[in-house]
């Protein structure tokens, strides 16, 4: 087993309490699996996340929502256990799995005492490489998922984010639910889940964090008690492709007293130079609740909403710049016409020195509070590997942050920020806003 | 093969078996409990009143959450907005809740900021100057979310028509929001009294939770929350109570955005008293044994695997309520079964399990995850703050919320049944059914 430790400064911020430091140490597990570890043994459990590169974006044509359906499928019996066998021995052990699949992944989070590590761990393993994937199964959780896609089709929340995504990706797997619809659920077969899983979890593409009372050595054991056996290959990950509706509003009418929108256009990538500079003024814009100019303009100032945001969305294929708000009916044109105006101010003007030194010290500030508990720095490191980031790169995350100048900041907001390119999808019944297209 | 890339020899401190948890009393009379969890030099510091929505005076339902928004207003000495500007700007983040029992503020900060967030939210329980445009604009920022939390969710629409009904008297009939009508009429002096009134640190716990001493904290909170006069008008914390609930109540919330037919039943059930906790002990295995795993649960088993009734069940129940609380149930049945059918189906689950013996397997693997979970939840220290915070802030104690997890242990399968034919009345219930029109109510 190869291991190497780095000793991270992360609280070197915070002045003379070092001995709090986070160590990550990088383990390669006898298998070859690479693995993130924080140690921590002063509570007696471990959280582990696995994350398996592809998602729900592997679904193959007309099988949209076979990964979904599958990842939703694991805990539902493996091995000798049918669903109900497989539930109670993990009741029994306390331990907890949740299975979750999104556009550019499938996660795998546990969590385990130590005293039931070896029974959780095989426990686990007989998921993820022997399921079984029974009819009866099959059927009980499509009718779950029905009742959420029937819940998401009246839900103007849901309703908003199908139809931005399908205005701006069609026929990518970006643009429609990995849910599927009705009709190419019902049409799922055992065997397509079966493909569905072969495809998705993928040994050469999973990475795994973990923290919390277990050793270098063990973890090395355990990773390839959980993963051997899983293929090695996997199919072809999804092309690129580019934020493909332009600006104006899409209303979709539905009957409720409170409009909700969402707004945005393209965005950077994130290995782009630039990106944290986007990502502070992101932050300045829309990021940072109260403090953020649109919430500003648009709460404190007017009282239109109960919240305004804006966010970056790099995806492995996709960019996006978005926001969503919710107002009243008789209260989003105004509230539309406020973020136009600071879009539109913003990507002029940009930002004063107070307010990007503000966003800085609020940034670099606020990073090392994250690492505050074994499943938090789990999902940290994790977010890490799934977004191919180095294992230093807490380390310097902050002097990315410090280095961003107002120069870099206002070169972003007239690269990316366009209030002409902006497209509102608007549900609800909003007085005076009416589709452009 | 071992590679240091840098070193900042870590983690020495010994494996602590425990969270260390303090508590004193100032002589102000404002309560104070300290968290200890030296893992990352990271403070929770939050302030509790013990006063929520169940407290306010009849006619401005919603006032002790409007007024939690307001209070990140002005103070004598801090402008609008500054505080939490403050915060941030020292790398933290804050906010704040209410609730039926309490409002509570809180940040999230470095260790070494302790002082400066003591001081801000010290001046803010006695010093805050609002103007009349707070609270015109303000107010139309809690109707925006009294609109995006209820208006446009029927589910919670519906959710209010059944705590009205369940309470009949008790103010937990009375969304935590307010009503829309008297929320429109909260005024500035609305407002100011409920703040005058409550705000005072003989009606609030400060809870510090994180790489603190308790020392330091007693030397701070002694400094900063010390010099506030006690309130020597605090009023008594009258509640009025729930009658004999001797009807069991029927209703039907239609909305044309409800996606599938649902229904609901809650009981007026009791809550953890301090000294008394074994009834509500009971109840969270009844709770699980009922509705928790779909896997294992009564409900699940019988309406999901045994028959294919329904596509989701559960059962709900939390202790931690000053007053009476509910016991809740769920059922979302399969398309093609009414919801007369799932209603029958989960009466005649519930009576099964009345008329067996507890299963003991059931029982024990409730058991051990709920040992678990004290373990799992040591690694969260907010959690821990909140544990705290609410239950001082809901009649109970230090001792009670330390000797909750023994109570939970030593529950018997005699204890579970008997709570479950005491809370299990219909006389006490309230069925809803949710649908989107008046034919799917059948």
């Amino acid at each position: 087993m190869k291991m190497r430790m780095l000793a991270i400064l992360v609280l070197s911020l915070l002045g003379t309490m070092s001995r709090a430091d986070v160590v990550i140490q990088e383990v390669t597990s006898p298998g070859g699996i690479n693995a993130w570890l924080v140690e921590e043994h002063s509570i007696p459990f471990t959280a582990i996340e696995i994350h398996f590169a592809g998602g729900s974006s592997l679904d193959l044509p007309g099988k949209r929502g076979a990964t979904n359906l599958m990842v939703g499928l694991l805990e539902e019996g493996s091995g000798e256990m049918t669903a109900q066998d497989f539930q109670r021995e993990r009741e029994a052990l306390a331990a907890s799995f949740t299975f979750d699949s999104y556009a550019d992944g499938v996660t795998v989070s546990a969590k385990f005492l130590t005293e039931n590590r070896e029974a959780a761990t095989a426990l686990l393993r007989q998921a993820l490489v022997a399921p079984r994937f029974d009819q009866d199964a099959i059927d009980r959780v499509r009718g779950q998922v029905e009742s959420i896609l029937a819940s998401d089709a009246r839900n103007p929340n849901r309703i908003a984010g199908a139809t931005f995504y399908s205005a701006a990706f069609g026929d990518h797997p970006y643009g429609s639910d990995d849910k599927g619809t009705t009709e190419t659920l019902a049409g799922l077969t055992q065997d397509d889940i079966f493909v569905a899983y072969r495809n998705a979890l993928v040994r050469s593409r999973a990475v795994v964090s973990a923290v919390g009372d277990i050793t270098p050595e063990e973890l090395g054991v355990l990773i390839d008690q959980l993963l051997s056996g899983l293929p090695t290959e996997g199919p072809d990950l999804p092309q690129d492709v580019a934020f493909g509706v332009g600006g104006g509003v899409t209303v979709v009418p539905f009957d409720t007293p409170q409009s909700v929108a969402l707004f945005g256009h393209a965005g950077p990538k994130r290995d782009d130079p630039d990106f944290f500079a986007a990502y502070v003024l992101n932050t300045i814009l829309g990021g940072n609740g109260l403090q953020s100019i649109l919430m500003e303009e648009v709460r404190e100032k007017r009282g239109l909403t109960y919240g305004v945001y804006s966010y970056l969305v790099p995806k492995d294929h996709a960019e996006m710049w978005i926001g969503s708000v919710a107002s009243a009916n008789d209260k989003m044109a105004e509230t539309m016409d406020v973020i136009l105006d600071n879009w539109a101010r913003v990507a002029t003007v940009g930002v004063s020195q107070e307010e990007l030194d503000a966003a800085k010290t609020y940034l670099t500030g606020e990073y090392p509070l994250r690492f505050d508990g074994n499943e938090q720095i789990a999902g940290i490191m994790s977010g890490m590997q799934a977004e191919g980031l180095p294992i230093d790169y807490v380390v310097h995350r902050n002097d990315y942050i410090n280095a961003v100048t107002l120069d870099d900041v206002m070169r972003v907001a007239q690269t990316w920020l366009n209030p002409e390119a902006l497209r509102f999808v608007v549900v609800g019944q909003p007085v005076g806003v009416t589709s452009t297209d | 093969m071992l590679r240091k890339f840098a070193l900042a020899l870590a983690l020495t401190a010994a494996p602590v078996a425990a969270q260390e948890v303090s508590t004193f009393t100032l002589g102000n009379g404002m309560d104070v409990v300290v968290i200890e969890d030296h893992r990352a030099p990271v403070v929770v510091h939050m302030v509790w009143y013990r006063r929520g929505s169940a407290d306010e005076p009849v006619g401005q339902s919603g006032v002790a959450h409007f007024l939690e928004h307001l209070l990140f207003k002005a103070t004598d000495t801090m402008a609008s907005g500054q505080l939490s500007e403050v915060v941030a700007a020292n790398g933290g983040s804050d906010n704040a809740f209410t609730s039926y029992d309490y409002t509570a503020y809180f940040q999230r900060v470095a260790a070494d900021r302790l002082p400066l967030m003591m001081q801000m939210e010290a001046d803010r329980m006695r010093n805050l100057k609002l103007t009349q445009e707070d609270i015109e604009t303000e107010r139309q920022v809690i109707l925006e979310e009294r609109n995006q939390r209820t208006e446009n969710d029927p589910n919670a629409l519906a959710r209010e028509q059944m705590m009205a009904a369940q309470y009949m008297n008790h103010r937990y009939g009375v969304p935590v929001i307010g009503w829309k009508h008297e929320m429109e009429q909260l005024s500035y002096d609305d407002a100011l009294s409920f703040y005058h009134l409550n705000y005072s640190p003989n009606n609030a716990v400060l809870v510090v939770a994180g790489d603190v001493t308790p020392g330091d904290v007693h030397k701070l909170a002694m400094e900063y929350y010390g010099p506030i006069p006690m309130e020597p008008a605090l009023p008594e914390r009258l509640r009025s109570e729930e009658p004999p609930q001797t009807a069991a109540r029927r209703l039907t919330y239609v909305d044309p955005r409800v996606s599938q037919p649902y229904l609901s039943r809650s009981y007026l059930a009791p809550e953890r008293d301090s000294g008394a906790q074994e009834k509500a002990a009971a109840l969270v295995y009844l709770a699980q044994m009922l509705g928790g795993s779909p896997f294992s649960s009564v409900l699940g088993v019988k309406l999901q695997f045994d028959t294919q009734t329904a596509v989701y069940s559960a059962a709900g129940y939390n202790g931690q309520s000053l007053d009476d609380t509910t016991f809740a149930l769920t059922v979302v049945p399969v398309p093609g079964v009414t919801l007369s059918e799932a209603e029958a189906a989960m009466d005649a689950a519930i009576a099964d399990f009345m008329a067996r013996d507890i299963d003991t397997d059931q029982m024990e693997r409730i058991r051990t995850q709920l040992r678990a979970s004290e373990i799992y939840a040591r690694d969260n220290v907010e959690g821990l703050a909140n544990r705290y915070g609410a239950a001082l802030a809901q009649g109970l104690t230090v001792q009670d919320v330390q000797e909750w997890p023994q109570i939970l242990e030593t529950v018997t399968p005699a204890q579970i049944k008997e709570v479950a034919a005491e809370v299990l009345d219909p006389k006490r219930s309230v069925t809803m059914w949710v649908v989107a029109a008046e034919e799917d109510a059948k």
